[in-house]
């Protein structure tokens, strides 16, 4: 009943199971979206070499190892003939025994440590983006531009841009806690914790165009396995026709239709405990929303793939399902049911596709 | 008989008589008995962990699973990490070393067998106390690592059953590293030397310092989140002027040197066994005793490896990259040590002997992954997905685990007198390793292919289908194989093999005595030479430098006749039980603050001082019956 739309059929690949005494077990699977091993940019590259230095030295060291194990369980099993030597150590080989793994080690600990030092270093010129991480959704602040998103980050291609993550803020109305999440689109980097009362910096940079997924990876509480995101990369021309379109005012629904009685209910509509639909979602993406809103900024949420943390499609079944009960469609969800009448959540529904 | 020293004077305090019959089992403070508590409290409670980690395999088994909801599920996965962790591994070292420090250092009992007893009953109450939170409305559910802040936002009793649950289960551990230091450093055989102990005991040693030094970390972190929880305290609470990170560097303070607290006494088993059925002397004993010493000490060192996503800044993720690396040296040279024990001896493959090498299999793959979470930019992309969950059942399942279960395949004999069957330990050990591997191997793919950790739940076309699939199956496996075990001790009991006292051909002093022991352990001290003292009762170098056997070598003294005769044993006592049962009663008191609470915590308060006024005023010994 989840209605994703995850690239099927992406390229076969074969992974090797690192396994009993062997190296074998070999599993065809489809589907990399969120694949450590196929680095998209930068960011995801850098770790991604030292994973591959490391991960080569730790095979051969599997192999011999485990190859020497099994030589000694092989050839000095017991025979009946068979006297066991009694010798107690041998401090020349011990002591070479200890000096190899630390020299190799030390060939590890070098790019490890420029790598940690090179991803600290500043980027000229990046996209200042600031994540916010809410129980269960992403806040996006576009600090430079002025407006404010969710769930689906815009970035252009080949340009770094500097995420300022921070956790998220206590709310009486939705009852959302102050609580640490991570973000992670591994394709483009590794994660970085967003930790109430810290800001941390995380580059991302895709090559390519495309989208890219990730989920929240620190446990979050009910809707932690249902708090994902994307990244959708875009040329520079797309990036900035993206960012005109959420700069401007969405247009007024026309008068006497559906959309304008869901307008109405949306901002004025009195539910349970006197509460709307406004109450908590800003329609407007204008500098001035820019403050931290309490549920997710619905300015041109019709141009959206997924709502709820990225985890259904933007259609009007799944709106109408999640405006009726949102918990009963994604556990511990904070917006409430507010109690709408069928009709009225048509009228809801038909203006939230009208926000282009 | 016996007659006492002084004369015990009769009075309110008494002490038992009786150390048989199943009542004695309440009261005992014999470590023999404690440490079969131990064992088999901690065994019923890997069945129940194994069957919270079946639920979880089963929720994974498909994308979208409808077996747990979310709410479950985090209950589940939350105790399956406690239970596994508290009530399982270290409850199985300590049930371990229990039985064996004082057999393996030529002792008669521990140096407080009182406070032996009361950390088993206060670790008892305690995992009864954490389990109790199932009944009353939710377990916890934030994870066993209980991040704040989210360990205070939770609603329920959930996370305070955890904070005062961990609580009470740490005043057992804590109990019982005073203990075992003592033990070791005063109550060895004349002749023990500390460089002739048994591997075992070092690792038992350098564990119980780490648990000294650990448990108050922790301790300090639970009582600062139940002031938060119950008392309306902001220590953790940053709109409040609290600090997450405090959290997470007081848990991992403690949490990594855990991680070794699992480990070594399982590495001190291994230590023991391999010898034993080599039929060679240990290789390299300084090295692997100072090898364990040396993790001792680098484990207070690698914490923050926990938190490279926490944005701690490139120098401190450099400094705890390296030390993470190099703590794989000393790790490094017990394996070696291992192999060079087997290599030029001549192996018999016996089922605890299968359990120790398969802990070396299993050991050196959760080594290796170990070393890949050290390059900190990459440990970026693992933390938190399953790649994790990968390492480190690879080094408490493929190694603790499997070292515990060698130690209680070579032990059996020694503790029940008969040997459990080798047929079906063979059969429990390819099981397990079968489906350990079957369990685990496939989360590496699965955490490098994106999974997270913690989930309940995953949508189709991520390419995590089949390798989930493949871990279901495993996970029931195991459960096949732990069947396997229960079946054999069930039959072993019923008509099993006579042991004898050293069935195993075997070096150190525990088999010097009869199977089972006698209460007092020893008719005589014993008087050590070498290490491996008993195997050089047993046989004697020849001038080619092979060993010979001597002639009725290291037979057993078993004068029944005159049995215990003199030995001044300690009496059985009821207050143990008494003092640590006031413990939960506090622990309710807090999580119901209300006047029912308050009276919990008052009667809580009273019953384990009246146990410690009993245990204070009690005779130092009681006539025998």
């Amino acid at each position: 009943m989840r209605f994703l739309d995850f690239r099927q059929g992406g390229r076969a690949r074969f992974v090797a199971l690192v396994g009993v005494l062997s190296l074998v077990a070999v599993a065809c699977e489809t589907g990399d979206a969120q694949d450590v091993l196929s680095p998209a940019g930068e960011f995801a590259r850098a770790p991604d070499r030292l994973w591959n230095l490391t991960f080569g030295i730790a095979v051969v060291v599997f192999v011999l190892v485990e190859g020497i194990l099994v030589f000694t369980l092989f050839r000095y099993r017991f025979r009946p003939d068979r006297k066991a030597s009694q010798f107690h150590g041998n401090t020349k080989v011990e002591i070479l025994l200890t000096a190899i793994p630390a020299l190799i080690l030390a060939g590890i600990a070098v790019p490890t440590v420029s790598t940690i030092f090179d991803l600290a270093e500043p980027r000229e010129g990046a996209l200042q983006i600031k994540v916010i991480g809410h129980q269960f959704w992403w806040e996006y602040q576009y600090l430079d531009e002025g407006f404010v998103t969710a769930n689906e980050l815009h970035i252009p291609t080949n340009t770094p841009v500097e995420l300022t993550v921070e956790g998220g803020l206590n709310d009486r109305v939705t009852g959302e806690a102050q609580v640490i999440h991570s973000f992670w689109a591994p394709r483009l980097a590794g994660k970085q914790d967003l930790i109430p009362g810290h800001a941390n910096q995380l580059f991302i940079e895709a090559d390519d165009p495309g989208i890219y997924f990730g989920q929240c990876t620190e446990f979050c509480g009910l809707g932690h396995a249902e708090m994902r995101l994307r990244v959708y990369a875009e040329s520079e021309s797309d990036f900035e026709q993206w960012v005109s379109d959420q700069k401007s005012a969405p247009e007024a629904p026309s008068g006497g239709s559906l959309a304008e009685r869901g307008q109405k209910l949306f901002a004025e509509g009195q539910f349970r405990e006197g509460l709307n639909c406004a109450a908590c979602h800003a329609v407007e993406a204008t500098p001035e929303d820019v403050a931290p809103n309490q549920g997710p900024n619905l300015a041109h949420f019709a141009a959206r793939d997924t709502f709820a943390g990225a985890i259904l499609k933007n259609t009007e079944e799944n709106l109408k399902a999640w405006i009726a009960d949102p918990a009963s469609v994604k556990p511990g969800a904070r917006m409430p049911a507010l109690g709408l009448t069928e009709s009225e959540i048509d009228a809801v529904v038909a203006y939230l596709k009208t926000l282009e | 008989m016996a007659t006492a020293a002084y004369s015990p004077r009769r009075g309110f305090f008494t002490r038992p008589r009786s150390t048989t019959g199943k009542w004695s089992w309440f009261f005992t403070v014999d470590h023999k008995k404690i440490g079969i508590m131990y064992c088999v409290t901690a065994f019923i409670f890997f069945i129940v962990g194994g069957l919270e980690a079946l639920a979880i395999r089963s929720q994974l088994a498909q994308p979208n699973g409808e077996i747990l909801n979310a709410e479950a599920y985090n209950q589940f996965f939350t105790m399956h990490g406690l239970t596994m962790i508290f009530l399982v591994v270290m409850p199985m070292g300590v049930g371990l070393m229990n039985y064996l420090v004082p057999l393996l250092i030529g002792a008669r009992d521990v140096a407080f067998p009182r406070l032996n007893a009361f950390s088993y009953w206060v670790f008892l109450f305690g995992g009864i106390f954490l389990y109790s939170s199932f009944f009353l409305g939710g377990a916890p559910d934030g994870g066993w690592f209980g991040y704040a802040p989210l360990n205070e936002t939770l609603p329920g009793h959930g996370m305070t059953f955890y904070a005062l649950g961990l609580q009470i289960l740490g005043v057992a551990s804590l109990a019982g590293a005073v203990n075992f230091i003592i033990t070791i450093i005063n109550m060895r055989a004349p002749g023990m030397t500390l460089l002739r102990m048994p591997v075992f005991v070092w690792m038992t040693l350098v564990t119980a310092f780490l648990l000294l030094f650990a448990m108050p970390i922790i301790a300090v972190a639970l009582f600062e989140l139940m002031f938060d929880r119950a008392f309306q305290a902001t220590f953790f609470d940053p709109t409040q002027g609290g600090d997450p990170l405090l959290w997470q560097h007081l848990f991992w303070l403690f949490g990594h040197p855990e991680v070794y607290i699992m480990i070594l006494p399982a590495m001190g088993i291994v230590s023991d066994v391999l010898p034993t059925f080599s039929g060679k002397p240990i290789f390299g004993y300084n090295a692997i005793v100072f090898a364990g010493a040396a993790i001792g000490f680098m484990g207070w060192g690698v914490w923050a490896h926990h938190m490279f996503t926490t944005g701690l800044g490139p120098v401190a993720n450099s400094a705890f990259a390296l030390s993470t690396m190099f703590i794989a040296v000393p790790t490094g040279v017990k394996i070696f040590n291992w192999i060079g024990t087997m290599w030029g001896g001549s192996l018999r493959f016996t089922t605890p002997m299968l359990f120790s090498i398969g802990f070396i299999a299993m050991f050196i793959i959760g080594g290796l992954s170990g070393v890949t979470h050290s390059i900190a930019p990459h440990d970026a992309q693992q933390q938190d997905t399953y790649y994790v969950v990968a390492h480190f059942h690879y080094v408490l399942f493929g190694g603790a685990i499997f070292g515990l279960f060698s130690g209680f395949y070579y032990w059996w004999p020694k503790a029940f007198g008969k040997l459990l069957s080798e047929k079906l330990g063979k059969v429990h050990f390819w099981l397990m390793f079968l489906g350990f591997n079957l369990t685990f191997g496939p989360f590496h793919v699965l955490g490098l292919n994106g999974m997270p950790r913690r989930i309940y739940t995953y949508v189709e076309g991520m390419g995590w289908d089949f390798m989930n699939l493949l871990s279901t199956i495993g996970a029931f496996v195991i459960a096949l194989s732990a069947l396997v075990f229960i079946a054999n001790v069930v039959i072993t009991r019923r008509r099993g093999e006579e042991a004898g006292a050293d069935p195993w051909d075997a070096r150190t002093l525990e088999w010097s005595t009869t199977s089972p022991p006698p209460e007092y352990n020893f008719e005589e001290i014993p008087i050590v030479r070498h290490r491996d003292d008993f195997w050089h009762r047993k046989y004697i170098e020849t001038p080619e430098g092979e060993p010979a056997r001597v002639l009725a070598g290291g037979a057993v003294a078993t004068h029944e006749h005159e049995a215990g005769h003199g030995i001044h044993m300690p009496s059985p006592s009821y207050f143990p039980i008494v003092a640590a049962t006031g413990l939960p009663l506090l622990g309710y008191g807090v999580i119901y603050f209300n006047s029912t609470g308050k009276a919990l915590l008052v009667l809580g308060a009273l019953v384990t001082m009246m146990g410690l006024f009993g245990w204070v005023l009690e005779p130092g010994a009681e006539e025998r019956v």
